[in-house]
């Protein structure tokens, strides 16, 4: 359970980036962030962690105040919130491997972390992830090798060996083609079901957030105007969020694919019952 | 505006007036300074020679062939020490220069207000004294030999490969940084994963393309006595037994030729 | 895929991080033979270490000129080699970076048709190949003791240089745009002016600036063997043991390439 309260940004500039956010993730949900550029989305998930520092209000995780640790309890916070990135973020210079080992650096010594020599655990994990997403052949290879869909895959994986209580996820499809987007969102969906995960997904792409997500929380300006279930992203909302546009394209798109791609779409269900979409088998099809 | 109404025809033009105006008296202070600067030069030279120096450098071409091969064998010891200064040398300033370096740098240095200003002057001393100079000092307090080639090569390059260094510290991704970070790595770990694999690359180009430098720098420290080739060309060129010089300058270039092809394939590994 | 079949308990798989070089050999020989030339170099260096602890002494001595510097006793001396420094240095990098200009663009492969490319690579090859005290040492016997030779040497310096940079940064502007220009169906003057021009200029006046302050030092340089500038006061004062005057030469020489410095990052900020 991650709790914000009155949470405010204020930087440098003056600017106010976050006007008291008040905002409660359950356990177990998948929660996406939308919201125009500029609206406080990055500044909103970045407070989590505090790789941005909050000016005031106060963040829990778990029942853990996270806006008063000192430098070492915050290294330990953070080892237990994985964080997805927009441009993936990976060293590019480092191998796969390597990359996702970076997820355990929080719980190797220096020494260990410099001469690669990881825990046996820690490296059959990074197997297991890099076989669940489907990139353990390519272990040795450079990150800035891989392709788009790839690399990202690479970031959830290391963000997952932290064996992390809460995903925090930004823009993860900002930069990959609309099919790639897809099968990314749907892995992050899957892992947080298999995982009991929640997540804050910040999303620019409203179709996607509500073909994916069970929660849905419109930020503008630095306050929260929506939240709420997918379903009820109606124009006049959307418009509340982004500003004057025809939504109803938008809708209308993403009812179609409703029909052929979720089971079932309830307008009220924001609870646990609500899945992902489940499609079956051949999700991975494409993906390699 | 550069696009102006006037008669209600649209006239555009690449700078409106005032910046075209600003742009002309530029380069008209550009050429008065140059033209007063070249008039104090005159002043100062007796042009007689200059009109003089083609023929007198047709005279020493002449007396410049054919070269004296065989002095080649006096040279080998020099040409081994050369390179050893630079070698050395460049070595001698890696060490040094990649603490500076992290000081330097605004994103890793330990105290903007205490260090970094430090680091700094440690740059750019370092770098406005030439090797040259720095070995006329090496070679007054140390003695007159390699050793002080070696220390003069390296002090001058600290600076250089510092401030390469610096630079390419302050221009890596911070995305990548914050993603090591974000996983509650320590301080040293995020410098190990997310700084170092970035400026690597830098590091090594940087390195290898002072080594080359280094190797036509200290060419010329045997002149005020610091070792290698250039002590054979200052006592060649005394004597005027200008038929080895011009062996030594051939094998200055082939070696210097030679340290820019090593250092130019050494860059596209790494690349 | 591969996902979903293997869910059983993997054995535990070995991991360890893939080396630089993946040839082992190549890898060893690399290790041992730059071990081999260090202890080699370093043991043909002879150090006289008698000497050197001799001139520990002198060291401190020199170090001790700093504190405080003698500006007063060679002021007259000090001043004129620093206004020759300066105007060797304003006329040779002007000269020089007017001169590097045509052999720049003959010196890039996608303008210069074969003959003049070789022509002008050539050129630059020998001029980047000495180091400036060398052609400095020779321009001395051509025109002179005095500040002439100091600039001609600084303008083939500034052409080898500039010119390489100029050459290497045209090769590696981008071909759409000059292309695009160049089907307008303009004249090689215009296409130059238009596609080219713009893509190399910011880089390039900050490299005339860069050029500017590497003049400078090299100008402190020169004179060492004779061609002018503050160099001259400089070797004058280390062959009288003057450390005191030779610690304010020094000094002179940082803060005035300090503040070129600071001016010509300043001005290519504003450039680009």
């Amino acid at each position: 359970m991650l709790c914000l309260e009155g949470l405010v940004k204020q930087y440098k500039t003056g600017d106010r980036a976050l006007k008291g956010i008040d905002l409660d993730v359950p356990d177990g949900q998948v929660m996406a962030l939308i919201g125009p550029s500029g609206a406080g989305k990055s500044t909103l998930i970045r407070c989590v962690n505090r790789l941005v520092e909050p000016t005031k209000g106060s963040v829990r995780l778990n029942g853990q105040e996270l806006t008063k640790l000192g430098q070492g309890e915050l290294r330990m916070a953070r080892q237990r919130m994985g964080m997805i990135f927009q441009e993936y973020a990976l060293v590019e210079r480092l191998t796969v491997m390597e990359n996702v080992l970076s997820g355990r650096l929080g719980y190797t010594g220096f020494w260990r972390s410099y001469f690669r020599k990881f825990h046996q655990t820690d490296i059959d994990e990074a197997f297991r992830l890099l076989e669940r997403v489907g990139l353990d052949h390519m272990v040795d290879k450079r990150a800035d090798e891989l392709s788009g869909g790839q690399r990202q895959r690479v970031g959830i994986c290391r963000a997952l060996i932290q064996d992390p209580e809460l995903l925090l996820v930004d823009e993860p499809t900002a930069s990959l083609d609309p099919k790639t987007s897809r099968q990314i969102m749907r892995l992050i969906c899957e892992l947080c079901e298999e995982r009991k995960l929640s997540a804050i997904i910040n999303i620019h792409d409203v179709l996607l957030a509500q073909m994916f997500a069970q929660r849905i929380v419109g930020l503008q300006l630095g306050e929260i105007v929506y939240d709420g279930p997918p379903g009820g992203l109606t124009p006049d909302v959307l418009t509340q969020i982004y500003g004057e546009e025809d939504w109803e394209s938008t809708i209308e798109a993403v009812e179609e694919e409703d029909g052929d791609e979720v089971i079932d779409e309830e307008p009220e269900a924001a609870g646990g019952d609500q899945q992902a979409p489940d499609l079956g088998r051949d999700r991975m099809a494409g993906m390699t | 505006m550069p696009v102006q109404e006037k008669d209600e025809l649209k006239s555009w033009q690449r700078r409106d007036r005032r910046t075209q105006l600003t742009v002309w008296a530029g380069y008209f202070v550009g050429m008065m300074v140059f033209v007063w600067c070249w008039q104090l030069m005159s002043e100062e030279t007796f042009w007689d020679f200059v009109w003089d120096a083609p023929r007198q450098a047709g005279d020493m071409a002449s007396r410049m062939v054919p070269p004296k091969w065989g002095y080649i064998n006096a040279l080998w010891r020099a040409i081994w020490d050369t390179i050893n200064i630079a070698t050395l040398g460049t070595l001698m300033a890696l060490v040094l220069a990649v603490p500076t370096a992290f000081c330097a740098a605004r994103n890793t240095t330990p105290s903007v207000t205490f260090v970094r200003p430090v680091a700094l002057f440690i740059i750019v001393s370092s770098r406005s004294i030439n090797s040259l100079i720095w070995a006329l000092i090496l070679v007054a307090i140390v003695g007159p030999g390699v050793f002080a080639g070696i220390i003069a090569i390296g002090l001058r390059s600290i600076g250089f490969c510092a401030k390469l260094l610096y630079e390419a510290i302050e221009e890596i991704d911070e995305n990548q940084v914050e993603a090591v970070t974000a996983t509650g790595a320590r301080g040293p770990q995020v410098l190990a994963y997310g700084i170092i694999p970035q400026v690597l690359p830098a590091f090594a180009g940087i390195s290898v393309f002072r080594w080359d430098i280094n190797i036509r720098e200290s060419t010329i420290l045997g002149l005020v006595g610091a070792g290698g080739i250039g002590l054979h060309l200052s006592s060649s060129i005394a004597n005027l037994a200008w038929t080895q010089v011009s062996v030594i300058l051939l094998v200055i270039i082939v070696t210097v030729i030679f340290s820019e092809w090593v250092s130019a394939k050494v860059r596209h590994a790494i690349i | 895929m591969t996902a979903a079949t293997s869910i059983g308990p993997s054995a535990p798989r070995r991991w360890k991080k893939p080396p630089l070089i993946s040839n082992a050999l190549v890898r060893w020989c690399l290790w041992v033979g730059a071990g081999i030339y260090l202890a080699i170099a370093l043991g043909t260096t002879e150090v006289n270490w008698g000497r050197v602890l001799e001139g520990v002494p002198r060291g401190a001595k020199f170090i001790g000129g700093f504190f405080p510097p003698n500006f007063i006793t060679n002021l007259d001396e000090i001043l004129s080699g620093l206004y020759e420094s300066i105007w060797m240095t304003v006329t040779s990098t002007v000269v020089g970076v007017a001169l590097s200009i045509p052999i720049g663009l003959g010196a890039a492969k996608n303008l210069a048709p074969a003959p003049i490319y070789y022509a002008c690579r050539g050129i630059l090859a020998i001029t980047r190949s000495f180091q400036e005290v060398i052609i400095a040492i020779f321009m001395v016997k051509l025109f002179g003791f005095g500040p002439f030779a100091g600039f001609i040497t600084l303008v083939i310096a500034t052409v080898g240089f500039y010119g390489k940079l100029l050459a290497e940064d045209i090769e590696d502007m981008d071909p759409v745009q000059a292309e695009a220009v160049k089907a307008t169906g303009g004249s090689w003057f215009q296409w130059i002016n238009y596609a080219v021009q713009p893509q190399v200029m910011p880089r390039m006046i900050g490299l005339g600036l860069y050029r500017l302050d590497i003049n400078f030092r090299e100008s402190a340089v020169v004179g060492i063997v004779g061609a002018g500038g503050i160099g001259v006061v400089l070797n004058n004062a280390f062959d009288q043991y003057d450390y005191e005057t030779a610690a304010a030469v020094l000094l002179l020489i940082i803060g005035i390439v300090m503040v070129v410095e600071y001016t010509s990052g300043y001005v290519r900020k504003q450039v680009q």
